[in-house]
């Protein structure tokens, strides 16, 4: 422990607070009572599947896609994800699913 | 009597869903106990960070400055960059969490990445109120992210179980949210646009920068989009 416990306190004060501007800022913007500007409503219905799509990459962010695997085990456990969810539907089942492939990949396969 | 008897019903539709969440959280949960204790700061700390914090990879990129030395400006400077993202989030619940009432306060507290991906995609059953549903949802995968690192800053390296891999459960659940966005056509754009913009980021900022590049060609090529389709 580097820091002395009021320090660490501050840090973990700052980091929140500095969290919670980033959650709470479009709530201020955009109070409830207030009508939003249209673009702000349009936007917030795309918003979510643009987002999904960057947080899915953001998953991928540490893959080293130059050198073998070139990513083969994320790659393939996305596609049985994919694939899961096309035949069954069933949220649970498809993550559960790809993500027992992928341990398996990286644990046994590409060790 | 009959408000418990709500509560269960709401948490009864709300746990099926978290399951991905509480995979994630433990493992992801445990690993920071574990390296917050190498580092030096037991469950205490581990524990306030998360309770308080609740800010999950952002609470990761923090370790080095707590092993480093005391400096405020820079955890802060940090924290608004890491987490910028969320500015989507808030953006996107507007709509969703209005009219909720006290409920938004914990509601939007606790809008991590996971538990966006559900409360912006999902909604409850016929005779589960939004407000119930959402708040389970919030509270149990914060509770999954402060339990984990209880766990993790208890039991240290007691663990003997391969875990490598599990943490694939977030990434999973990311794209099974995104094929469940996918599945209303007008949305498909946008969840191109955002696959598209966030790799060009990884390309051209690399991994530690890729962020808010993404984001602010997202909320570009949306808006523009929109002015197309409204001209």
């Amino acid at each position: 422990m580097r820091l002395t416990p009021l320090e660490t306190l501050g840090i973990i004060l700052t980091v929140a607070a500095g969290t919670q501007i980033t959650r709470w800022l479009p709530f201020w913007l955009f109070p409830e009572n207030k009508k939003p500007p249209a673009w702000v409503t349009d936007l917030g219905k795309v918003l979510p599947a643009a987002t999904m799509g960057l947080l899915v990459v953001y998953c991928l962010k540490g893959v080293a896609w130059t050198v073998p695997p070139h990513g083969a085990a994320e790659l393939l456990a996305i596609l049985a994800v994919a694939a899961l969810h096309r035949w069954k539907g069933n949220v649970l089942l498809s993550i559960a699913g790809g993500t027992a492939l992928y341990m398996v990949l990286v644990q046994c396969v590409f060790a | 009597m009959e408000r418990t008897e709500r509560l269960r019903s709401a948490l009864r539709a709300a746990f099926p869903v978290t399951v991905p969440v509480l995979t994630g959280y433990v493992c992801l949960g445990v690993a920071y106990g574990v390296l917050m204790a190498a580092n030096g700061y037991g469950p205490l700390w581990s524990v306030l960070m998360s309770a308080v914090g609740f800010c999950g990879s952002m609470q990761y990129a923090v370790i080095p400055l707590l092993a480093a030395g005391f400096e405020p400006l820079q955890a802060f400077l940090l924290t608004l960059m890491v987490n910028a993202r969320h500015i989507l989030y808030g953006l996107s619940m507007l709509e969703r969490y209005k009219g909720l009432g006290w409920a938004r306060f914990p509601l939007i507290y606790t809008l991590s990445d996971e538990t966006f991906s559900l409360v912006s995609t999902l909604d409850p059953p016929e005779g589960v109120a939004r407000r119930d549903f959402f708040l389970c949802v919030s509270l149990l995968d914060y509770g999954y992210w402060v339990t984990g690192t209880t766990l993790g800053g208890l039991l240290g390296s007691v663990l003997t179980f391969n875990t490598a891999g599990l943490d694939f459960a977030l990434t999973a659940l990311f794209v099974v949210l995104f094929l469940e966005q996918w599945k209303e056509r007008e949305r498909r754009p946008a969840g191109i646009t955002g696959i598209a913009c966030a790799a060009v980021s990884l390309a051209v900022f690399g991994a530690d920068n890729l962020v808010i590049p993404a984001m602010i060609m997202i909320l570009a090529i949306l808006l523009g989009g929109r002015k197309l389709t409204c001209a």
